[in-house]
């Protein structure tokens, strides 16, 4: 539990580094690129040069992608992504946010904008010469994976018309969609209360907004904050009454969970509440393995598995490859990749592109070795960015893992993407 | 025997001794300073950091807080880029709250003259969030942090500008008397040449012995009786900065009261026990935990942070015996002119003080010995920026951006400091270098986390490259070294890699000094002794990963030439020898 007298912001964490180097010597970005120095070396080296009121002394660490592959090597527990994060935070209070990173932080705004005439969005976005636009004016790299608005209706289109029919019961759990769910990816949702409800579960889904965590990892503390009091008063009641909140968006879950009030001291009861009730959807269904029916068809099937970075960072093992190990005829293998490189908007930016397909190379050939040996049609992983970068990186398609384990309940269909 | 001549012979190159040079080269004198070890070796490079603002003096000795807030505002002019202006805080916490202390203090600042506001307890709090959160009253005065290092190479390097000689690694072994019986003249002095390992002779119109806490050994060369007690003090760093302010307890000033911001770290000082010997500067445990717990009265955690390092320094402890001394000057620094004092002509003995009044000090001391010489020209220290100063004041992210602009990433040698191969490659060939542990007074090798971790073997390295000491030897003079951008990574630029060729064989001068294995050496035990004090948590983990790297990996305690020795292997060693503190600690 926080602990006011002991708690100390996670720059602190500085001291236990004892330059050992492990870091230096995972961090992907800094292996594919001289303009990231490495994590040791933005992080708790430079964090002794970093002073509050005086100007920001560096920039290489906007370099850094978020991965946070450090945070996962490093044996003596040094936050050194959210050390960079918050640097970052600094130099965009000094400096301002480029037009380009305030658009890419407000993908709700987007998300909600374009679903109004999805199709027309999809194509004033998706068409070469305002791709070729974008890259020159805004400098969003044309060839990065945007994500396409759905043409059915959003996620909430779907649940207010499933809500008649949704399962009553006694056993209840929110669900948390995130925006991606929302406005690009409603099968993933459909997916995930199909699984609940298999399971005896009534569905919650409350109001909710963006987790905030693209403004977060764009420096735009201030509204990412913002965001996070709303989310805060929608779901902290039902965190309060006992209720576990689920989300199929790993970062999503990680920033309600972790990150934001990390990294804008939030520490107040509420939070606290809403820090515990947060699960990832297959972190909640593992601890709910005895309620999970077996009632699996046989799948026959290899699955190239990436765990996402974010997930990495919930520090909980590999949920979805225990839950999918479940299916009878399902193989699961795991990437060991570092990261897929577009780490949630990092990617998208022009000067990073090239960076973030360096960085997800070891992904890729991982992938494509895979569906050589193995014939694989899909590959799997929890986090909608990685899956659209992955796709793009391999041109092989990419499902969530709540997808393949709809379909293994017969209640989904993995091709389609659509429930059955 | 190599002999020089001078009118002004200053002997010791801590900041007093530079800073006399200084204001005789500028009034005209032709000028001469020996140092026995490197500059700033002593007290001056062992101190608290702390440019005062009188505030700690005010009630206990107002002429020192005068002299301090006097000095503070000169030399933020002509040391500009040596000063952080951290400001300073008084803080009442709880163990001080039932007291007159702060009342009186409040009453001595407005007579002092030093400047003193009090602010809200939440304002406070707000600039220091690390801040022990109980305390009831909070000032502030115009204290500052000092980098000891710099200010002494800053004013050594303006004293050469103005004509002096500055010899580092020369030991004054004697002086040289003329006359006899109640006609005693001092006239010059033997000197001990430790990199070319021979005698010479400095004659001089005026010697002034600015040796600090061995000023009075330097005095006993001519019978003259100096009590000096070396009075130890110690401080610890912390790994990382815990405040951005000057942090003093508003109590009658004692042990463990002051944290100082100082670059990239937090010093918490100091202690005050009377030492036989001014080289005896061991720590003892009482003393690391007296500082711990006096640290967590101010900030609260503080006992359970990262403890980089503990060192000590000696204040020079005057003890005047029978004769008293100049009336004019305060109490708190010791000006002897000798042939009033005790008959002994053309010698002067400047010592105690303050870091902070060095310059005062200095004016003082070149007024007698002007006095005597015949007076040139008035002081102009007060007014003369030294090289640097352009530079304006400190600020602690200044290497960071500046690697950060130039991209100099690649070039770092000390990660942890951010020392790049320009910068040690300049102090090493343009100033006087004999050991690494020079280098890290010039540039802060090795003074981060690692504690040389990961910098010794790359600079050993990078020494070996230079080729110091086979054919190339430093310039022992300094005079081409570019003070003013010392500490600057953008000012260093690198000059690429050497052609790799065979050494050629060592000149005489120097054979050994420059082995790569006596200067790995030397510096592992250097700085390994101030990590020993406080090797417990994480930095006793450091140590594990150093030990790791330096014993096991590269088998450092097996490496060939064990029987070399530099002038300081045998001070970097670890004191074993039973401790004669002459008094008991106080509590
Ligand atoms: C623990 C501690 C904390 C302090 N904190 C502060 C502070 O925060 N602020 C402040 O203003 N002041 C502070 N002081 C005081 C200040 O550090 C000293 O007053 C000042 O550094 C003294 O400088 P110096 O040049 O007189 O002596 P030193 O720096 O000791 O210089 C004397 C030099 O003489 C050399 N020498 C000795 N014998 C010979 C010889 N035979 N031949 C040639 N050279 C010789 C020595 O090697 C030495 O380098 C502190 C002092 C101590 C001990």
């Amino acid at each position: 539990m926080f602990n006011a007298d002991t708690w100390l912001p996670p720059e602190a964490s500085l001291d236990q580094c004892i330059k050992c180097n492990i870091c230096v010597s995972y961090c992907p970005v800094a292996e594919a690129t001289d303009f990231f120095p490495g994590p040791k070396y933005a992080g708790p080296q430079a964090q002794r040069f970093r002073m509050a009121g005086q100007p920001a002394p560096d920039l290489s660490v906007d370099y850094c992608s978020g991965c946070r592959v450090c945070n996962e090597v490093c044996p003596n527990d040094v936050n050194i992504m959210e050390m960079n994060a918050r640097a970052r935070a600094a130099l965009v209070a000094e400096k301002g946010i480029p037009l380009r990173n305030r658009l890419l932080g407000r993908n709700e705004l987007m998300g909600k904008v374009g679903s109004h005439a999805p199709r027309l969005a999809n194509f004033a976005l998706h068409n070469p010469v305002s791709r070729v636009a974008a890259d020159a004016i805004f400098g969003i790299a044309k060839e990065a994976p945007l994500p396409r608005w759905s043409t059915t209706g959003t996620f909430v289109d779907w649940w207010e018309k499933h809500y008649p029919h949704r399962l009553i019961s006694d056993k209840k759990v929110v669900y948390f969609h995130g925006c991606a769910t929302m406005y690009y990816e409603p099968f993933i949702g459909k997916a995930a209360v199909a699984v609940l409800e298999h399971m005896g579960y009534e569905v919650i889904v409350p109001p909710q907004n963006c987790c905030g965590l693209p403004m977060l990892s764009n420096g735009e503390f201030k509204a990412a904050g913002k965001l996070y009091d709303n989310n805060l008063r929608k779901l902290g009641p039902l965190a309060a009454e006992g209720y576990d909140i689920v989300g199929t968006s790993t970062s999503c879950t990680l920033t309600l969970k972790e990150e934001a009030p990390h990294l804008l001291d939030r520490h107040d009861e509420t939070t606290q509440a809403l820090t515990h009730a947060v699960w990832d959807i297959f972190e909640w269904i593992r601890e709910h393995e005895d309620e999970l029916p077996r009632d699996f068809i046989q799948m026959e099937m290899v699955i190239p598995y990436h765990p996402p970075c974010q997930y990495r960072a919930h520090r909980v093992g590999r949920p979805s490859m225990d839950v999918l190990a479940l299916i009878p005829g399902v193989e699961v293998h795991e990437s060991h990749a570092r990261c897929c490189g577009i780490a949630g908007t990092y990617g998208y930016k022009k000067e990073k592109y090239d960076i973030a397909m360096k960085v997800g190379q070891e992904l890729f050939s991982f992938i494509l070795e895979e569906e050589e040996h193995h014939h694989t049609e899909f590959n799997a992983c929890d986090s909608e960015t990685c899956r659209w970068q992955i796709e793009h990186g391999t041109g092989q398609e990419s499902r969530h893992p709540i997808e393949i384990l709809a379909a293994a309940y017969g209640l989904y269909d993995l091709e389609t993407r659509t429930t059955l | 025997m190599r002999m020089l001549e001078t009118e002004v012979l200053v002997i010791g190159g801590g900041v007093t001794g530079v800073g006399v040079a200084w204001d005789a080269a500028l009034r005209g004198f032709d000028v001469i300073l020996v140092e026995r070890r490197d500059l700033a070796h002593g007290t001056s490079g062992r101190f608290h950091g702390l440019l005062h603002s009188g505030g700690r003096y005010v009630v206990k000795d107002p002429v020192s807080a005068r002299e301090c807030i006097h000095e503070n505002r000169i030399l933020r002019r002509t040391h500009a880029h040596c000063i952080e202006d951290t400001g300073g805080f008084f803080v009442v916490t709880p163990e001080d709250e039932d007291s007159d202390y702060p009342d009186r203090f409040v009453q001595a600042c407005a007579e002092t003259g030093v400047p003193c506001e009090e602010m809200a307890v939440a304002q406070a709090l707000r600039r220091e969030p690390r801040l022990n959160p109980r305390i009831s009253r909070v000032f502030r005065v115009p204290d500052a942090s000092v980098d000891g290092f710099q200010l002494t190479h800053a004013t050594a390097q303006a004293a050469r500008q103005a004509g002096a000689r500055i010899f580092t690694y020369h030991q004054v072994t004697d002086l040289l008397v003329a006359g006899g019986e109640g006609d005693v003249r001092v006239v010059g002095a033997r000197v001990f040449d430790a990199v070319r390992a021979e005698e010479m002779e400095i004659r001089a119109a005026m010697v002034i012995n600015a040796a600090g806490a061995w000023a009075g050994r330097i005095a006993g060369m001519v019978g003259s009786r100096v009590d000096i007690v070396p009075g130890k003090g110690v401080m610890i760093a912390t790994a990382h900065r815990l405040v951005n302010t000057v942090i003093n307890r508003c109590k009658w000033p004692s042990d463990g009261d002051i944290l100082v911001p100082a670059h990239t770290v937090s010093i918490i000082g100091t202690t005050d026990v009377p030492v036989a010997d001014p080289e005896d500067l061991r720590i003892e445990e009482w003393e690391i935990r007296k500082m711990l717990a006096e640290g967590e009265k101010l900030i609260p955690g503080f006992a359970h942070t990262r403890i980089l390092r503990a060192w000590a320094g000696v204040r020079p402890l005057y003890r005047e015996s029978a004769v008293t001394d100049d009336r004019d000057i305060s109490r708190k620094f010791t000006l002897l002119d000798h042939q009033e004092r005790d008959g002994v002509a053309g010698f002067i003995t400047i010592t105690g003080g303050k870091l902070t009044t060095f310059r005062m000090m200095a004016e003082k001391t070149v007024d007698r010995a002007a006095a005597h010489l015949g007076s040139r020209k008035p002081c102009i220290t007060a007014e003369t920026p030294v090289p640097g100063a352009e530079h304006g004041p400190y600020w602690l992210g200044h290497r960071l951006r500046e690697v950060e602009d130039g991209r100099l990433q690649n070039q770092l040698i000390c990660e942890c400091e951010l020392v790049t191969r320009g910068m040690l490659e300049n102090a090493a060939r343009l100033n006087p270098t004999v050991t690494l542990d020079d280098l890290r007074r010039d540039v802060r090798l090795g003074m981060g986390p690692c504690q040389g971790g990961f910098c010794t073997y790359r600079a050993v390295g990078v020494i070996h490259e230079l080729k110091l000491g086979h054919g190339v030897t430093p310039d022992t003079e300094g005079s081409d070294w570019r003070v003013a951008d010392l500490q600057s990574p953008a000012g260093n630029p690198g000059r690429g890699r050497p052609p790799v060729s065979a050494p050629e064989p060592a000149s005489s001068l120097a054979d050994h000094l420059y082995d790569p294995n006596l200067l790995l050496r030397d510096f592992l035990q250097e700085r390994w002794k101030g990590v020993v004090p406080i090797v417990w948590g994480q930095q006793l983990k450091q140590e594990q990963l150093d030990r790791l790297i330096y014993l096991s990996i590269m088998n450092a305690d097996h490496l060939p030439d064990a029987g070399l020795k530099s002038p300081l292997s045998d001070f970097y060693g670890v004191d074993v020898t039973p401790n004669d503190v002459l008094e008991e600690p106080h509590d």
